[in-house]
């Protein structure tokens, strides 16, 4: 368990690591694997009691398709993307180009502003709930998938530009300051310079927030209540309030629930790490 | 006064060039940042004022607010329900902070060479990549009297159940070991990336100075992970400070109030069924906007310090 | 300026709405009935209106139950439904006074309903108006296992010493003499009203819920007496507060427990799990005090048209069709409760009948506690039952910490 390479001990010691791997990612993982076993278990055994047993038959696709026929999960995933995807959009401009004011200018209210964004991530939302409800049904955007990706897209900004800040930080300063010399504006700068350069920012900062705002739930119970614009957290926990005691539904439906962010995350693990260990490495 | 309007507009132009070239490095940064700060402050900054105002009022959401003062603070020092939550917090904070020791080890158990490693370490990941909806929900199914695991396990020893999320005693330690799983998987990713820059040379140095197990751990590899230890304590604060989709999934604060937390209660005061105190819950969320602004501005000081010795 | 953009919107939009409404024909319906019983009751109800109505399609979106009682506060602030489901009584009134809900007193009239409804009328009548059109109430009462009462040789108890008695009995055979489910608070209430019906009667009732009694009035001291005698020696469930009242149906399926104080709702679900009416039976809560009149507990479920809704003419349309007696009479048939139509025809089945008798008697309807009592108190005063059904021993703490929050309820 130390830095002490396991290669160098004794055969003994390697074995049992070997052994020891996946027994605890077993026990480690139990609760997923009893949901995936959960949801394609028959309602039989559901009533019977048999929940960790051996199941009796496999309802795989009976149980799945219940899901989408007798809920609106179809919507509820629907909706997640249309939340999620706008949003990363509409984050990611906003801090670049905020991230590269903040790294690039020298300004009296710079170290102001850097310090504002931070703190504004770090809040409680309780604090924001009532006023962000209230400027949103007298907008119109109550219950509305607009108004969930406009406040994700203002509140992911804080922590996205703090990143986008840093990276653009560590960028080499001299190449912007030969293309100004060379009479380049400062938005082709932006433009054609820098952003090709962050390309990994923007990639690890894409892949971490569609996790964060797929599975957000608190904004998806206080600025949405209706079926139509309903995010799958949401979604799932008033289908939950429905399926009393049906755990194969409710599995089920946490599996696709979880499916979408475990997907990005297992194809873009390296972005995904690279983004959520930003400063646990430096400074 | 055609002509003079036609010079003035033929000027303008290179006028206006001549000001914005001058002063570009001076405008472009607020062209450039100003997309975000209007957004920011619409949603972030704003709403901050606006809630501290509210929590002076006393307003159910629907008709109009009538100013009440301070009420609704004093009122908040006699409420039973209040302390008990916050009672809570401090309990999450404590127990919460488990995940980052917990972290650390499992990264040291899965920090190897070994075949397939890479593999082992994405799936020990897993739980933090999953919504809180579905690890309340798996949790609660866990915990049930009746189908769950403990009860199975308590069957076979022919122990009678305990109804973990129906005890007071058990409910608030039940909803944060369901908190844990997703958390120490934050916390050993964490390590895990710092553990890949510990300097070889410096191990190899410890060595030969005869340090070994837990010596070697506390004076030679900790102190170079204390940048992870800084992050994963700031997310496991704000996490534990942040607890609301469990308690809202698991219990709804119950068994009668006692598995609140202030991030729910205020939920609950301000939004739920037998709520609609928007100014009440106001207070309470000041109150926790408070406790949170202490790590806040530790979080930031030391940052400035940072940003002070990188140049 | 500001103001007067304001106005100029507003009448804009509505006259968008005007003219939307005109050529759309369609109502959004908003609704928790997500069991089984009441989602068949309801799809068959459309169906019938949208034949009677070419004209007009109905939208209806599901709640669950637990959760429409938060959503309906926000969708009537923000983004109504043509009509939206509810509950009679004090339950509406924040709604009503805060101007959310549309007199209906027109469809009462044109309809016939003044006569044809007058027994909920009162519930429905706030300032004099009429708020909205109730479709359906049921009784609550016992509900228990016939063959486990006869198979320990139990009589129906009439009286509170035959009902401890019952209890014991049914306890030392290894029976639970009691189910509930108290996670989500309002089941502990229903038993609470009985006691409280019981031993002060239907005044006491309503003078605690409209807060002019406390809660360490001796008066409530006694209900809390008379639930000691069941909580003290365990005639209720173990871990009650983790069940939901669907899941406490279990136990009672299973002849673990026999008894569930409950409305008639339960019923549809225990048929579905598989009791039949040999085994499952219905009793009036047993008298307590002799010479109490005996009052009921009959919540009233409804339907009202809120402020901001589009399609008022079509809504009003759709709550006399849910007033009409063929209409209810059908609904309740598959709800497995009582129509409030008088006209409506009480469906041939033995719990229907036995609750129409019940309640024909009544010396009093009450709603619910948590219909009859303001929001706020009823959340208090419901956890605080919850919280006496665990811990008894700290019964005089909870009724004071009632006490402090009556003070300022209804300050």
């Amino acid at each position: 368990m130390f830095p002490h390479p396991i290669e160098k001990s004794s055969t003994a010691t390697q074995i049992t690591y070997k052994v020891l791997l996946p027994v605890a990612l077993f026990v480690w993982l139990l609760p997923l694997i009893a949901v995936m076993v959960t949801s394609i278990r028959s309602a039989g055994d559901i009533n019977a009691g048999n929940f960790w047993g051996w199941p009796r038959e496999f309802n795989l696709i009976e149980n799945y398709t219940a899901v989408f026929n007798n809920s609106p999960m179809g919507t509820f995933i629907l909706n997640s993307v249309k939340v999620t995807i706008p949003t990363i959009i509409l984050t990611l401009a906003l801090s670049c180009m905020a991230g590269y004011a903040l790294a690039i200018y020298r300004f009296r209210l710079n170290m102001t502003l850097f310090f504002i964004f931070i703190a504004g991530n770090f809040v409680p939302f309780q604090i924001l709930m009532v006023p962000v409800r209230e400027l949103s049904v007298n907008t119109g955007l109550y219950d509305t998938v607009t108004g969930l990706v406009l406040f994700h897209a203002a509140f992911q900004a804080g922590f996205c530009t703090l990143f986008m800040r840093n990276f653009i930080r560590a960028l080499p300063f001299e190449l912007i300051e030969s293309a100004r010399i060379e009479g380049v504006g400062e938005f082709r700068i932006f433009w054609n310079l820098v952003l090709p350069l962050v390309r990994p920012a923007i990639a690890a900062l894409a892949v971490l927030e569609f996790t964060f705002i797929w599975n957000d739930y608190f904004w998806a119970t206080v600025l949405v209540n209706g079926q139509h614009a309903m995010p799958i957290t949401a979604g799932l926990k008033s289908l939950n309030g429905q399926w009393i005691a049906q755990w194969q539904l409710i599995s089920a439906g946490s599996i696709m629930a979880a499916l979408p962010p475990v997907a990005m995350f297992f194809l873009m693990q390296k972005h995904f790490i690279a983004g959520l260990t930003l400063g646990s490495t430096k400074g | 006064m055609q002509n003079t309007n036609s010079q003035i507009a033929s000027l303008s132009p290179l006028h206006h060039q001549n000001f914005l070239r001058r002063n570009r490095l001076k405008i472009a940064p607020w062209l450039f940042l100003a997309p975000a700060m209007v957004m920011f402050t619409i949603y972030v900054i704003a709403p901050i004022f606006q809630s501290i105002w509210i929590s002076f009022f006393e307003w159910d959401g629907l008709g109009a607010k009538t100013w009440v003062g301070n009420q609704n603070y004093v009122e908040l020092m006699d409420d039973d329900r209040f302390y008990t939550s916050l009672y809570n917090n401090v309990i999450w904070l404590v127990l919460y902070m488990l995940a980052v020791p917990a972290g650390l080890f499992i990264a040291l158990f899965l920090n190897q060479n070994v075949w397939g490693i890479r593999l082992y370490k994405s799936l020990f990941f897993f739980p933090f990549v999953i919504s809180q909806v579905v690890v309340g929900l798996v949790f609660s199914w866990f915990y049930d009297p009746s189908n769950g695991i403990i009860a199975l396990i308590f069957n076979i020893w022919g122990g009678n159940p305990p109804a973990i999320l129906a005890d007071e005693r058990y409910v608030t330690y039940g909803i944060i070991a369901a908190g844990l799983w997703p958390q120490i998987a934050y916390c050993m990713i964490l390590y895990l990336t710092g553990l890949n820059n510990v300097s070889p040379d410096q191990i190899e140095a410890g060595r030969l100075d005869g340090a070994r197990g837990l010596k070697m751990l506390w004076y030679v590899i900790l102190p170079q992970l204390r940048p992870a230890t800084f992050i994963a304590i700031v997310v496991t604060v704000i996490g534990a400070l942040r607890s609301f989709d469990l308690i809202s999934i698991m219990t709804q604060g119950g068994p009668y109030g006692s598995s609140n937390v202030l991030a729910y209660y205020m939920f609950e005061t301000a939004l739920s069924e037998y709520g609609y105190r928007m100014g009440y819950g106001a207070s309470i969320a000041v109150v926790l906007f408070l406790i949170m602004m202490v790590y806040i501005c530790f979080f930031l000081w030391r940052m400035y310090v940072q940003e002070k010795e990188g140049h | 300026m500001n103001n007067i953009l304001k106005k100029a919107t507003l009448a804009a939009a509505a006259l968008a709405l005007g003219v939307t409404s005109a050529l759309a024909g369609e109502i959004v319906i908003n609704y928790d009935g997500s069991d089984p019983a009441p989602k068949k009751a309801f799809e068959m109800v459309i169906k019938k209106f949208e034949a009677a109505h070419p004209g007009i399609t109905v939208k209806w979106n599901l709640f669950d139950h637990e959760g429409y009682k938060t959503s309906i506060r926000n969708f009537l602030t923000a983004d109504a439904p043509d009509i939206a489901a509810w509950y009679a009584g004090n339950r509406m009134a924040p709604f009503v006074k805060a101007g959310l809900f549309e007199p209906v007193d027109d469809v009462w009239a044109d309809n016939g309903l003044n006569d044809a409804l007058a027994s909920t009328a009162p519930s429905m009548t706030i300032d004099g108006k009429k708020w909205g059109v109730p479709y359906t109430y049921y009784q609550w009462g016992i509900y228990y296992r016939k063959d486990l009462f006869a198979a320990n040789d139990i009589a129906v108890p009439k009286n509170w010493k035959d009902f401890l008695a019952a209890c014991a009995k049914l306890k030392s055979a290894g029976i639970t003499p009691i189910t509930i489910g108290t996670k989500y608070l309002w089941t502990a209430a229903g038993v609470f009203d009985y006691l409280n019906l019981r031993t002060n009667g239907y005044q006491v009732h309503n003078d605690l819920t409209s807060g002019k009694i406390k809660y360490t009035d001796p008066r409530i001291q006694t209900v809390f007496d008379r639930w000691e005698e069941l909580v003290r020696p365990g005639y209720f469930i173990d871990n009650h507060a983790a069940l939901s009242w669907q899941e406490a149906l279990a136990p009672m399926v299973q002849g673990k427990a026999a008894m569930y104080v409950m409305g008639n709702f339960a019923v549809a679900p225990l048929r579905e799990a598989g009791l039949s009416d040999d085994q499952l039976d219905f009793m009036q809560f047993p008298q307590i005090t002799a010479g109490i009149p005996m009052a009921e507990e009959a919540p009233t479920d409804t339907f009202h048209i809120p402020t901001k809704a589009k399609n008022k003419a079509d809504a009003r349309k759709f709550l006399a069709f849910l007033a009409a007696a063929d209409t209810q009479t059908e609904v309740n048939k598959i709800l497995g409760q009582l129509p409030t139509n008088k006209n409506a025809q009480v469906a041939d089945d033995k719990f229907i009948k036995a609750g129409f008798e019940m309640l024909s008697n009544a010396a009093g309807l009450a709603q619910f506690y948590d219909r009859d009592a303001p929001a706020a108190m009823a959340k208090a005063g419901m956890e605080g039952f919850q919280e006496f059904m665990i811990k008894p021993d700290r019964r005089d703490a909870i009724l004071k910490r009632l006490d402090k929050v009556q003070a300022k309820v209804y300050k």
